[in-house]
């Protein structure tokens, strides 16, 4: 197979018609829109495909979840605050059972924050995606083939399993060109391959019911038992991770999506400066991989957890870790991307002084936060690290 | 003992098959009831009860899906109209109703139904309208009357607070993908029959592929406005009706044909 050059966005929605999706409903916001627009320039040419641009992402989640009910491959994508808004939906989707594939191409927060690449949705996606007892399957690529691998694939885990599929993506993967193998054609359903709970008319069947409602608590429990025995089913066979140079490392790298991928080249790094540095990438993070890094944690010295935000999956990490070594973590935030030499300059710090620099500290001289900004200001043009003195 | 000749009697009233062999939880009096029967008298005479999709509301209408033998879901609050988009536009050769209150259709979800308006979604959406949130016990919505009392405007509706009702059927008449949106009433015989006569045009309106066709219907709650059933269907016409009249909004040229067939 050839690789083509392939934009992130346009590549998901690409690998999304290969994977038979049938209805894509969205609602423009950078930098996932050249998603919606690839939909909206090429599903209509396949006959029975339904594009429709929503009035908001509130229509767009809706939407999604009538063509999940008729038992319609459908999907919808969105950035940050687009999927804030969808959480109502989201929620109802878990609840009624019916399956449904989100891509989040995350940007900074909070409040409408920025266009520039984040994390900071992972409490979101993997904690909070709604109200109620769910989870959303939550697969977070680090290339632009891994975010066409799995958008191809998620339609078949969504459907499996019966829930909600995100792949959460950030604003580098949705902008950046990389080389691509586009995966084969699946066709879409036929009628006679329709699920036999999807609303699709009662022409010689009795009628079926999809509701997330159930007014009596027993009742309830019993679909919340059904629905996290499912999620039980998701941890048990889809929890996915990528690990190198762990075997002989002291210190790992724990980091994912396009900072798993920036690890990489620390890892690199730091094994010529002859560092014994291993990584350790979760690609699903909801399930996460939690007993591998159990195990992890008792044979390494330290964990360094690296995110583009506050700190979010390092919560996970340290669950895991469960004190049997020490979880380090550095972190930049508002779409800061940290570059290579500046997590090596921590992985330096930690074998000489045992402990990272939280980058608040670093721009300060005092060792104090930064007073709040005056004004707005714009990026300092030049080293990104100028951008501390914009404060 | 003799027994009845059963051939000399003529069925003049039977249930519709639309309509389930189950008790409501609706309240007595309400005329909630009455609108789901008219709407299952309505499928049944068209033939479309195996190829109609009932989106139910939040709200009293919340289990409607279990009142209709048809395939039915349960939409967020306000969002019929946009899931029923998602299920038409996949499904364009069956028939999708919304029934919704105006706690749903009025205020939460104003956005949802004036955007499938706007978009001539081929949908047929039921609203009723009872100047309460009935579900949750009475509040105020867009609806309410001016001096309504009500335990979220507990010294009546006050229009400097919070502006006049809502005039939800002649704002959607506005919109060029409605193609037929009309108000009627279920306080009288007469009207219940005009009622149903436009349930049934606007269920042919989504038949044609002609666009959005609604049928805002007035409704008592008993319940709610602390009033015997009777006194409330009374009310209707005395207080309602005057600030909501009955009429039809909006009916194109391509429907009016088809407003003249029983």
């Amino acid at each position: 197979m050839t690789k083509d050059l392939w934009k992130g966005n346009e590549a998901m929605a690409e690998a999304a018609i290969r994977a038979g999706v049938e209805a894509y409903f969205g609602y423009p916001i950078t930098p996932q829109t050249e998603l919606l627009e690839y939909m909206a320039r090429e599903l209509p040419k396949y006959p029975g495909r339904v594009f429709l641009q929503a009035e908001s992402e509130l229509a767009a989640v809706n939407m999604v979840y009538g063509a999940a009910c008729s038992g319609v491959r459908s999907m919808s994508s969105s950035s940050s605050p687009g999927i804030s808004l969808m959480s109502e939906g989201l929620s109802y989707i878990a609840g009624t059972e019916v399956p449904a594939v989100l891509v989040d191409v995350m940007r900074g927060g909070p409040g409408l924050g920025n266009i520039q690449p984040s994390q900071s949705d992972y409490f979101q996606m993997t904690k909070s995606l709604g109200h109620g007892d769910y989870h959303a399957l939550v697969l977070a690529p680090a290339t632009v083939q891994e975010a066409v691998d799995m958008t191809y694939e998620s339609f078949a885990l969504a459907e499996k399993y019966r829930t909600v599929v995100v792949i959460l993506a950030d604003g580098a993967i949705g902008q950046m060109m990389e080389p691509v193998e586009l995966p084969p054609w699946r066709q879409p359903l036929t009628e006679a391959e329709r699920p036999d709970w999807a609303l699709r008319g009662a022409n010689g069947r009795p009628n079926r019911v999809l509701t997330s409602l159930n007014l009596t608590a027993e009742g309830l429990e019993e679909s919340n038992l059904r629905l996290q025995a499912r999620l039980a089913e998701i941890q048990q066979h889809e929890v996915r991770w990528e690990e190198e140079m762990t075997d002989d490392a002291d210190l790992v790298l724990v980091a994912f999506g396009t900072m798993g991928r920036i690890c990489k080249s620390v890892l690199r790094t730091a094994r010529r400066n002859g560092l014994k540095v291993g990584l350790l990438r979760p690609i699903t993070l909801w399930p996460f991989p939690s007993e591998r890094l159990h195990e992890l944690a008792g044979q390494v010295q330290r964990l360094l957890v690296v995110e583009m935000n506050a700190g979010q999956m390092l919560l996970d990490v340290q669950a895991a870790a469960a004190g049997r070594a020490p979880v380090h973590f550095y972190g930049r935030m508002g779409g800061m991307v940290p570059l290579p030499d500046e997590v090596e300059e921590q992985i330096e710090l930690l074998m000489r002084e045992g402990t990272t620099r939280p980058y608040a500290a670093q721009s300060s001289a005092n060792g104090k936060l930064p007073s709040l900004p005056t004004r707005v200001s714009h990026p300092v043009e030049g080293s990104r690290h100028d951008n501390i003195t914009t404060y | 003992m003799t027994t009845l000749p059963l051939t000399e009697f003529e069925v003049v009233y039977h249930r519709p098959d639309t309509l389930a062999t189950i008790t409501t939880h609706y309240c007595p009096g309400c005329t909630h009831g009455l609108i789901h029967r008219l709407i299952a008298e309505v499928i049944d005479e068209l033939e479309l009860r195996e190829r109609t999709i009932c989106v139910a509301p939040v709200g009293c209408a919340v289990f409607a899906y279990n009142y209709f033998n048809v395939d039915g879901c349960e939409a967020p609050h306000g969002r019929a109209p946009a899931m029923a988009t998602g299920m038409k536009r996949c499904q364009p050769d069956k028939i999708v109703f919304t029934y919704q209150g105006d706690g749903d259709l009025a205020a939460i979800g104003t956005n949802e139904i004036i955007h499938a308006a706007g978009r001539g979604e081929n949908l047929t959406v039921i609203f009723v309208n009872n100047a309460t949130y009935g579900m949750t016990g009475g509040q105020m919505a867009p609806t309410t009357l001016v001096g309504q009392v009500t335990p979220s405007s507990p010294t009546g509706r006050d229009a400097h607070m919070v502006g006049l009702p809502m005039h939800v059927s002649e704002m959607i008449s506005t919109l060029s993908g409605a193609s037929y949106v009309v108000r009627r009433s279920v306080h009288n015989v007469a009207n219940i029959n005009k009622t149903k006569a436009a349930i049934k045009t606007a269920f042919r309106v989504q038949m044609e592929g002609l666009g959005l066709s609604m049928v805002e219907i007035l409704s008592s709650c008993p319940t709610n406005w602390h009033m015997a059933p009777p006194d409330a269907l009374q009310w209707i016409e005395d207080a309602m009706m005057p600030v909501f009249p009955l009429g039809d909004y909006k009916v194109t040229d391509a429907v009016m044909p088809l407003t003249k067939r029983r």
